[in-house]
């Protein structure tokens, strides 16, 4: 029983790192048809944000209390910096040219965790965190790291706050009719290329976020983290529907639920695999996703 | 027209490349500062994407002054807030968002207080609907909250891209009397296969063939010229039915059928 529960709060909380990379990716694809293949390295940006600031380098934060809070709230706005630069020097200028705009995030994909490393070096370093959410809790018989709590919290707050935004402002409904029909949002007068840069911010900071928190959960952070997690972001992004932030809420925990149990039930390895033929099996069932709608 | 004030808006040589086709070759166009200007042509002549050309949601050259400004190389949503209502042929409808969202996201902030009283006065059903999804909605209702949308603000120019079409005779009859009403206070630009609403409808007429203008003139001296309307519509029956204004519920329901269905077969 204790290992059941283990697994599975393991697993959401690894869903809720899913969701806090996939929900940005999801709403930037349903809104404005880009694949975001650097989404993972705006992850990587929080992350080592967060670790630069929480190892001393930021006056004012540091690897405990309220100093690691202010240095995830640096990394997380580095990242959403990060993004909104992306959107505006990389994205908006190749708009006609769908297939030069994949090749392009693609590029900044793989350039963003070359340059980490050439700074900071390809190894992974240990990331600093507040002792008191090193610690473990009883809970149902498991000892569980506090760490996944964390990233589970850090990710309902992150859904309840975006389906707040979705749903109660305007900007948010620009969004949700911009998912079903750009050119109509347009022809009503409004400007839905500031709908786009509004959206990439929100999700750099969210994966921004992710990274930061992250960081507690993987115990390091090293270059090449956001780019490996980005695949199974993908995966959720495609089970949930794109532009659905619902549908990847749903998909990112049973991602993380499949890849934790069948990891340790099978081989170690296996889950991974097990995420991908799950995939294919919704697809085959269901092929928009779970749920095909933004809600 | 020679006698009317300027027009409100003027195209001049609009040309549309999309992709290898041309698809606009240089139309001509204006809309008078009153009442309807109906724009016309067997299907494929060019009309719908002279709209979209107009508003700049395809590519296109050539001139197009709103009010004596030239507005050509202005992205669309600039060029709606000077004053645009448009009610696209596909009816445009967020389906997802209920109808109060859809008509909230025509609102236009900083640009006056929308006229929601109007909109419910010409469209009661759409109050009573207000949180239905409007994809839930029948086509003559999603067609209300296409034209409620150009109705709430106070625009210079409403365009209507073939507002009756699919939709029952009745309902025909009362998109047709909320156009009529608005263009007593702005003007519209009307694609129409209904020849019924032209003729009810319509000062003016410009008729495209082959993404061309063939011609332009007023409205009822086209339709009273059967053998005109024939070259240029393509319908025989143009002229049968008696010129000038037709009554609403007389004409505008089964008198219109037969003449649209002569010309969709004929393309």
């Amino acid at each position: 029983m204790s290992t059941v529960v283990l697994l599975a709060l393991t697993g959401l909380g690894l869903g809720a790192l899913y969701f806090l990379v996939a929900s940005g990716l999801s709403l930037i694809f349903g809104l404005m048809d880009v694949l975001n293949f650097a989404h993972g390295a705006l992850m990587s940006v929080g992350a080592y944000g967060t670790w630069w600031a929480a190892s001393g380098h930021l006056p004012g934060a540091g690897p405990g209390g309220a100093g690691f809070a202010l240095a995830v709230v640096f990394g997380t706005a580095v990242g959403t910096v990060a993004a909104v630069l992306l959107e505006l020097a990389v994205i908006r200028p190749l708009y006609a040219r769908p297939r030069e705009q994949i090749l392009a995030t693609v590029g900044v994909g793989l350039a963003v965790p070359a340059l980490l490393s050439a700074i900071w070096g390809a190894d992974a370093r240990p990331f600093p965190g507040p002792e008191a959410l090193s610690g473990t809790v009883g809970l149902l018989g498991a000892e569980v790291p506090l760490n996944r709590l964390v990233l589970i919290a850090a990710a309902l707050v992150v859904l309840a706050a975006l389906r707040l935004f979705l749903g109660r402002t305007r900007h948010g409904l620009v969004v949700r009719a911009g998912v079903e029909d750009r050119a109509m949002v347009t022809a009503l007068g409004i400007d839905v290329r500031k709908a786009f840069t509004l959206v990439f911010a929100i999700g750099g900071a969210a994966a921004a976020l992710g990274g930061a928190i992250g960081g507690l959960y993987f115990g390091s952070v090293d270059p090449e983290q956001g780019t490996s997690l980005l695949i199974f972001a993908f995966v959720v992004v495609v089970m949930g529907g794109m532009g659905s932030l619902t549908g990847a809420a749903l998909a990112s925990v049973a991602v993380g639920l499949v890849q934790q149990f069948a990891n340790y039930y099978t081989t170690a390895g296996l889950g991974d695999l097990a995420v991908v033929v799950l995939l294919a099996a919704l697809l085959l069932i269901r092929p928009r996703g779970l749920t095909g709608r933004l809600a | 027209m020679s006698t009317s004030p300027a027009p409100l808006l003027t195209v001049r040589d609009l040309r549309v490349v999309i992709g290898d086709s041309h698809i606009l070759h240089g139309v001509d166009l204006d809309v008078a500062a009153r009442g309807t200007t109906a724009l016309l042509g067997r299907n494929g002549s060019g009309k719908t994407t002279t709209v979209r050309g107009i508003l700049g949601l395809v590519p296109r050259t050539g001139s197009v002054l709103l009010g004596g400004e030239e507005t050509v190389r202005l992205a669309t949503h600039s060029l709606v807030r000077r004053g645009i209502g448009y009610a696209p042929e596909d009816r445009g409808v967020f389906a997802t968002l209920t109808v109060a969202e859809n008509l909230r996201l025509a609102e236009r902030p900083g640009a006056g207080q929308p006229a929601y009283d109007l909109v419910h006065e010409l469209f009661p059903e759409l109050g009573q609907r207000a949180g239905q999804a409007a994809g839930t909605l029948s086509g003559g209702q999603q067609q209300m909250v296409a034209i409620a949308r150009t109705l709430l603000n106070g625009n210079r120019l409403i365009i209507a891209d073939e507002p009756t079409k699919g939709l029952a005779p009745k309902v025909v009859t009362e998109v047709a009397q909320v156009l009529e009403r608005a263009a007593e206070a702005v003007p519209v630009l009307l694609v129409e296969q209904n020849l019924a609403v032209v003729r009810r409808l319509a000062r003016h007429c410009v008729v495209l063939a082959d993404g061309r203008t063939a011609h332009r003139g007023p409205a009822a001296e086209l339709l009273a010229d059967a053998d005109a309307a024939r070259r240029l519509l393509g319908v025989g029956r143009a002229g049968h039915d008696g010129a000038g204004p037709a009554p609403a519920g007389a004409s505008a329901g089964p008198a219109a059928h037969p003449a649209t269905r002569t010309e969709e077969a004929e393309v």
